[in-house]
Formats: structure tokens, C-alpha cells, sequence
């Protein structure tokens, strides 16, 4: 379609070209003029954003460095000398946090997937499946998460029983698993209702039954829109891995807490919260990075 | 009730169908014999219980009272192989309804490999092959958001011949299209026709059911008000209903 053709609408324009039909205009709100307040990111406008950064965090800097508490603040949070000693240290015992969180995120996916498709059973006859599906998600999205895995790490080694683990680390996964499970199966639960009816009816008019629409047809559109969500929930995961210390693993939040009970110095926690830091903020930025493309696409595409 | 097919093996037999959504009485008792090869174009107004129609016969909708014979089983009776059944009819959806995550060779066969069991190799050739006749070979690997309107019901319809039905439900497959895309799908329609395919029709395109049909059955008010040969629905129509509907149709252009 020619280029400010005034509103009049081309019959002839094909479909598929989104870029050029007036009716859908490209979102001008990237990341980048976001941050630099909307409009134009011309040459000019760059140079006052990056001078006023500059100038705001620059006179932050000097309040907070030059403020009566600043000596002692920075000695015990952090000390550089206590950060190179706990820093390496931390970081290898977090390689148990990394361990249990993508155990527990490999569990929560099939786990998740299982309940999601219960609870999205019709028909009478299926009910009672139905209400374990939701009672499981209502009991364990309505604990605390450190409870359930209190529950778990402590009580069932406590019970002595043969043939049950007796390792916290396995107790603590459990715990994650079913905590986060019944939280990704609300996700799935929102995906799968995300697809229209009629891509059931096509499906099973073809002779699929309903578990083959559900896993060739269903599942694969619900899963494709539920990435973003997913994700989120799984950095809320990895972040939650730190809640296993409480059963005594020494594992990086167990670390931190020794060796700053050692030094009398907080900076082994901040080491740690930087650790965390590195990893889920990359994360984050590609689930926003997801939902971006996904609205753009949603805006732009044709959808026939 | 006589046919141009005389003693034909029916192909379809619809006998006292009752259907209704809460307290909306959509079809009040629906009689309906159709021959091996024959074309029945139902029209009527919006609401009329065509689609509803077609749904309850690819047992989409369960039925409230009635029953449906096809090819000589009743597939409306308890206990059948509900899957089994509807291998044999394939319906085409207004809306095209193509699964948008599968190219378009894989949504032709995704029932055939896995409801038949067809090897992939031999599906796929199949699919080309047929993707072919109907002159879209070469967007095979092609996802449905990058097709037409009338593309993608080409590759709606082609998707239901490729489990080799014994009947097609063709549910107001142009409604959604725009003008100048309807002749394409109408083409393929015909094709089909002319190959002897037994098939249902609900269709506002009134000059497509002229030519094609070998019956039209007007439906009004969820039953099968009037019905007989195209010449006698559309030239010398016998019920005032009929007449109306017409009326309205030519009054607003549309034949």
C-alpha cells in the first residue's frame, strides 16, 4: 500500500503485510525511546538523557558517600576484603541452589502439565479428577512456601521410615516441586483455555481423540503463550532455592550466613544477592523481551 | 420423498432430529434422506439451524432426540466409536479453523498419520498430491497466517479429504471470505461435486446452490420448511416462507 495513501483502503493489498496496512501502525514504544522518554531518539535527545543520568546518579553517589553513616555502612556491607574471601566460596555452594532449582523446575514442568490436564477433563464423569486438580492448587498456592518445605525436610526424615530419602536437598525439591507445581498449573490451566473452542472442534472433527487434539493441537498453542509466565514463575523458583538453608543444607544462603557470622560483616549476603542478581535479571529482560515481541506481533500480524 | 439418485443407497438418513442449546429450540424435528453422490445446499436464514445442522451430523453437537443413519450405522446410537465416525464425514468450518502452529502440508496430515496410522512418507505424499490438484503446491510448507482467506479454506477442505471421507459438511465455508476470494473456494467445491462427493451444504451464496445442488432444502424455524430440485425452490418456490426468504435474499442483492 503507497505511503500515506489518505485513508483510503487498497482492496488490492495482499494480506500479510502488516507493516504497511495503516489500520495496524507499528508501536513506536521500544525499549530504547521508553527510556529516553518517548518520541524521536534523535542524536540531541540522546545527549540530555545520558547527561541527566549522569548529573542524577553522580549527585546521589556524593549524598550517599558523603553521609555521617557512609564509613561504617560500606565496612559491613561491603567490605571488599570480606567479599574476595566469601565471594568464590558462595559461589561454589551455589552451585547446590542451581542443583535443586532445575530439578525442581524439570518436576514442575511435567508435574504442572499433568494437573493443567486434569483440571481441563469435561464431562460428569471426570469430577473427581477435576477437584484434586483444584484442590491441590488451592492448598498449595495458600502455604507458605517455607512451611511446606519445613513440613517435608524435617518431618519426613523424621518419620524413619524404610525406603524413604532421608537427604534434605531431596525434600527440599519435593517441597519446590509441589509448591511451584501448583502454581505453573494455573499457567498451563490459562494456556490451554487460551485456545479457541474451535481448534478443538477441528481437531476432533478429524477423528483425533480428545487426548490427541489436547497433545497435537491444544498444548502446543497453550504452551507457546504461556512462555513468558512460565518463566516468571520459575525465577520466583530459583529465588525460593535459597529457602532450603533453612533446613541446614549448606548450600549459598547457608554459606553466606556463616561466614558472616564468622567475619561480624554483612558483605557475604550482598556477594550473594549479586549472585542472584546476575541470574535472574537476564532472565527477566528476556521475558520482557518475549512479551514485547509477542505484542508486536499481536499488533502487526494478521490474524485470519 | 423421491430423488433424482431413485433407489440409491442413502448415503445419510436424518429421521425426527431435536436439538436444542438451553431454551433455545434450534431444531425441531429435521427429516432428511441423503442419496450416495447427491449435493444438498440447506439455506435459510442466520439462525435457521443449518450449522447446527451440520454440527449434530459430525456429532460436534449431541443430539436431544432423533436419529442419525450413516452409510447404513447409526451413529447416533449409545456406545458408538464417536472418533470412528467422524473419519468418515469431514466438516468444513465458516472460519477455516486450520491449527495456525503446523505448516500447512503437516495440518493435512496430522489425522491421517495419527488416526490412521498412515505412514509419514505416504501422508505426505498424499497431502501433496492433493495440494496440487487444488493448485496450492507450492505453499506446502507455508504457516496458515501467511495465506488468504480463501487459501486457507482451500487448505481447510483439502485437510478433510485427506481422511477420505464418505461425506463432506461444508458449514457457510465462504461466509468469512472476502468477495474476491469466494470463486476459489467455490471451484474447489465443485470439483468435488463433480467427482461425485456426497456433501452437505449450508450456503448464503444462493447462486452456488442453484448450480450445484441436486437438492436444496430451505430450513426455517428448525425445520425443513420446503425442499426439492434447485429449478423448483429457486423458480416456484411453494411455501410463503420461502417466498419471503427469497425475497429478501434478491432484495439485498445477493442473487
Amino acid at each position: 500500500m503507497a505511503a500515506g495513501s489518505g485513508g483510503t483502503p487498497n482492496l488490492h493489498s495482499p494480506p500479510g503485510t502488516p507493516e504497511l496496512d495503516p489500520r495496524f501502525p507499528l508501536p513506536r514504544g521500544s525499549r530504547r525511546s521508553r527510556i529516553l522518554g518517548g518520541g524521536e531518539p534523535g542524536a540531541r535527545s540522546v545527549w540530555i538523557a545520558v547527561a541527566s543520568t549522569v548529573a542524577f546518579f553522580g549527585v546521589a553517589a556524593i549524598l550517599i558517600v558523603s553521609s555521617p553513616g557512609w564509613p561504617e555502612i560500606k565496612s559491613t556491607f561491603f567490605n571488599g576484603r570480606v567479599f574476595e574471601e566469601s565471594f568464590p566460596k558462595i559461589v561454589r555452594q551455589f552451585g547446590t541452589n542451581v542443583f535443586i532449582f532445575l530439578v525442581a523446575e524439570v518436576f514442575v514442568l511435567i508435574v504442572a502439565l499433568f494437573f493443567a490436564v486434569l483440571r481441563s477433563l469435561p464431562g460428569p464423569v471426570f469430577a473427581p479428577l477435576r477437584i484434586l486438580a483444584i484442590a491441590y492448587t488451592d492448598i498449595f498456592r495458600g502455604i507458605p512456601t517455607i512451611l511446606v518445605i519445613s513440613l517435608l525436610g524435617f518431618g519426613m526424615p523424621a518419620l524413619r521410615l524404610q525406603g524413604l530419602p532421608k537427604s534434605e536437598v531431596f525434600w527440599a525439591i519435593v517441597a519446590l516441586t509441589l509448591v511451584y507445581s501448583a502454581y505453573v498449573t494455573e499457567v498451563y490451566r490459562a494456556g490451554i483455555e487460551s485456545v479457541h473452542p474451535s481448534q478443538t472442534a477441528a481437531a476432533r472433527s478429524l477423528g483425533l481423540s480428545r487426548l490427541q487434539s489436547m497433545r497435537h493441537v491444544i498444548l502446543p498453542q497453550a504452551v507457546r503463550r504461556v512462555v513468558p509466565p512460565l518463566l516468571n514463575d520459575f525465577i520466583g523458583l530459583q529465588k525460593d532455592s535459597a529457602l532450603v538453608a533453612f533446613l541446614g543444607v549448606v548450600e549459598a544462603l547457608q554459606t553466606a550466613n556463616i561466614i558472616s557470622a564468622a567475619e561480624f560483616n554483612f558483605t557475604p549476603f550482598v556477594s550473594l544477592a549479586l549472585v542472584y542478581l546476575v541470574i535472574t535479571i537476564p532472565q527477566t529482560r528476556f521475558v520482557d523481551w518475549l512479551v514485547e515481541r509477542d505484542r508486536k506481533r499481536r499488533q502487526g500480524g494478521t490474524v485470519l | 420423498m423421491t430423488t433424482a439418485a431413485g433407489e440409491a443407497p442413502r448415503a445419510v438418513v436424518i429421521e425426527g432430529l431435536h436439538k436444542s442449546f438451553g431454551d433455545l429450540h434450534v431444531l425441531r424435528g429435521i427429516d432428511l434422506q441423503v442419496a450416495d453422490h447427491e449435493v444438498i445446499c440447506l439455506i435459510g436464514a442466520s439462525g435457521s439451524g443449518k450449522s447446527t445442522l451440520l454440527r449434530c451430523v459430525n456429532l460436534i453437537e449431541p443430539i436431544d432426540a432423533g436419529r442419525i443413519v450413516v452409510e447404513g450405522d447409526e451413529i447416533t446410537a449409545p456406545g458408538v466409536d464417536v472418533d470412528a465416525i467422524r473419519r468418515r464425514i469431514g466438516i468444513v468450518f465458516q472460519s477455516f479453523n486450520l491449527f495456525p502452529h503446523m505448516s500447512v502440508l503437516h495440518n493435512i496430515t496430522l489425522a491421517p498419520t495419527k488416526v490412521v496410522g498412515t505412514p509419514a512418507g505416504e501422508a505426505d505424499a498424499e497431502a501433496r498430491e492433493l495440494l496440487d490438484r487444488f493448485g496450492l503446491a507450492d505453499k506446502a510448507e507455508e504457516y496458515p497466517d501467511r495465506l488468504s482467506g480463501g487459501q486457507q479454506q482451500r487448505v481447510a477442505i483439502m485437510r478433510a479429504l485427506a481422511m477420505r471421507p464418505d461425506i463432506m459438511l461444508l458449514d457457510e465455508v465462504t461466509s468469512a471470505l472476502d468477495p474476491e476470494l469466494v470463486a476459489e473456494v467455490l471451484d474447489v467445491i465443485r470439483e468435488l461435486a463433480a467427482a461425485g462427493m456426497t456433501m452437505l451444504i449450508a450456503t448464503h451464496e444462493m447462486g452456488f446452490a442453484r448450480d450445484i445442488a441436486t437438492r436444496v432444502c430451505f430450513l426455517d424455524d428448525g425445520v425443513i420448511a420446503e425442499h426439492g430440485p434447485p429449478e423448483q425452490i429457486f423458480g416456484g418456490p411453494q411455501h410463503e416462507r420461502t417466498r419471503q426468504f427469497l425475497a429478501r435474499i434478491v432484495a439485498a442483492g445477493r442473487m
